[in-house]
């Protein structure tokens, strides 16, 4: 038999007619037995595209190829017998389903005795037939990890995630999300059986730790580098929370470890609804080189105003 | 049929997405070997599956409902099919004494 007519011609089975002629003329080009004479094989991929184009190059062709009614040579297939035709010649096959008459069995010794023996095949049969496989099965439960960044766990989000099995799931990430929290998804586990409900889908979510913001309970807390001047003489600072930076007010006289809170800059979720600070830690930086001008100064500065931040350690 | 065969012959049926309807219950081919062999009421079953999927456009979450359906009512035709065959094998008298009583009953 001829080979699939849209892999000879190299297209996709939903490309458009243009698309099917481009590639037809291509390929006969390139093939034309008159322009390779000689070439036994470029004779016969000839023939093989030209066979292809008569089925897919003719729109009515085409159409009855995708619906299987004819093959690649162009042949009528078989009519394909509809399940019905197999479905309705007894009840001695595996998808037999009594449950649509099981229950008549109650209503009374007519029924019982019409409908109550009707599965016991005198033989035959797969092991009890359908009687297993006619049970409503709830789907199983399926499990998943994925990782969201630290910003969407904080403050919610909404993402489409590809499960392993191609299906596409609508996760929805509720804001202060905690690293490790499993969220579920109900119905989107595998399918039930005979009618019985979807099993659910648990996702276990790991959140990516951030570069600048670490977490603490609803609370978020942060590491600001402060210059010389900036501590010394204060100011007014930028400082990114996960909504985005906002200025903050340094005293003037601020120092490395000093705490600063910016009330309500945390995770939501905590008592009342109210959400949580964000703690800034200050660290004063000195430049990478100090330039002349500030050694001078220090040096200067030191001989009156000398001190010792370890006083005390020693003993 | 084995089913590397049943997958040539549905164009657009993909192997993992046959497993997937096997695993579920949907179709039941038989064991042979380590492969599974497809009756003809299964082949059917698996057109009709795609059918329901594709032209139908049933989500995969809701076949299984399709199918239980499917199945009650092939279920139904064929125990009517079987009382429908015994009455006939029933003397005039009887038939008619219960054909009466149906029309009765509506």
């Amino acid at each position: 038999m001829a080979q699939d007519p849209y892999k000879v011609l190299g297209v996709a089975k939903g490309a458009s007619a243009d698309d099917i002629r481009k590639a037809y003329r291509k390929l006969a080009k390139e093939n034309h037995p008159d322009l390779k004479p000689g070439n036994k094989d470029a004779e016969e991929r000839f023939k093989e595209v030209q066979a292809a184009y008569d089925i897919v190059g003719d729109t009515d062709k085409r159409a009855r190829f995708d619906r299987g009614e004819i093959d690649a040579d162009g042949n009528e297939r078989a009519e394909q017998p509809f399940y019905r035709h197999y479905a309705d010649a007894g009840a001695d096959h595996p998808y037999h389903s009594a449950d649509g008459y099981a229950d008549f069995a109650d209503m009374g010794d007519i029924f019982s005795d019409l409908f109550g023996h009707a599965r016991q095949p005198g033989g035959g049969g797969r092991g009890g037939g359908g009687g297993a496989r006619t049970m409503r099965m709830r789907g199983s439960d399926v499990r998943y990890a994925y990782e969201v960044e630290f910003l969407d766990a904080a403050r919610g989000a909404k993402q489409r995630i590809t499960m392993p099995d191609g299906r596409d799931l609508d996760l929805s990430i509720p804001a202060a999300l905690r690293d490790g929290q499993v969220l579920r998804l109900r119905g989107k586990g595998m399918p039930g059986l005979n009618g019985g409900p979807a099993g659910d889908a648990f996702v276990t979510v790991h959140v990516k730790p951030h570069k600048l913001f670490r977490r603490e309970g609803n609370d978020i807390h942060i590491e600001l580098p402060v210059a010389l001047h900036e501590a010394v003489l204060g100011g007014k600072l930028r400082v990114p929370t996960i909504d985005g930076p906002v200025t903050m007010t340094v005293k003037p006289g601020a120092n490395t470890g000093d705490r600063l809170r910016l009330r309500g800059k945390g995770l939501a979720g905590g008592k009342g609804g109210q959400r949580g600070d964000q703690h800034v830690t200050l660290k004063v930086v000195l430049p990478e080189t100090p330039d002349d001008e500030l050694t001078a100064f220090l040096s200067d500065w030191a001989k009156d105003h000398a001190y010792d931040p370890r006083a005390g350690m020693e003993g | 049929m084995r089913e590397a065969e049943l997958l040539k012959l549905i164009s657009g049926l993909r192997r993992a997405e046959l497993r997937r309807w096997v695993e579920y219950g949907w179709v039941v081919p038989e064991r042979r070997g380590g492969d599974y062999w497809f009756r003809e009421i299964d082949v059917a079953r698996v057109r009709l599956v795609g059918q329901i999927r594709r032209d139908m456009s049933v989500s995969e979450d809701n076949v299984a409902t399709v199918l239980s359906l499917v199945d009650q009512v092939y279920g139904l035709r064929n125990e009517l099919r079987r009382l429908a065959r015994a009455m006939e094998a029933q003397p005039e008298s009887v038939r008619m004494s219960i054909a009466e009583r149906l029309h009765a009953e509506r």
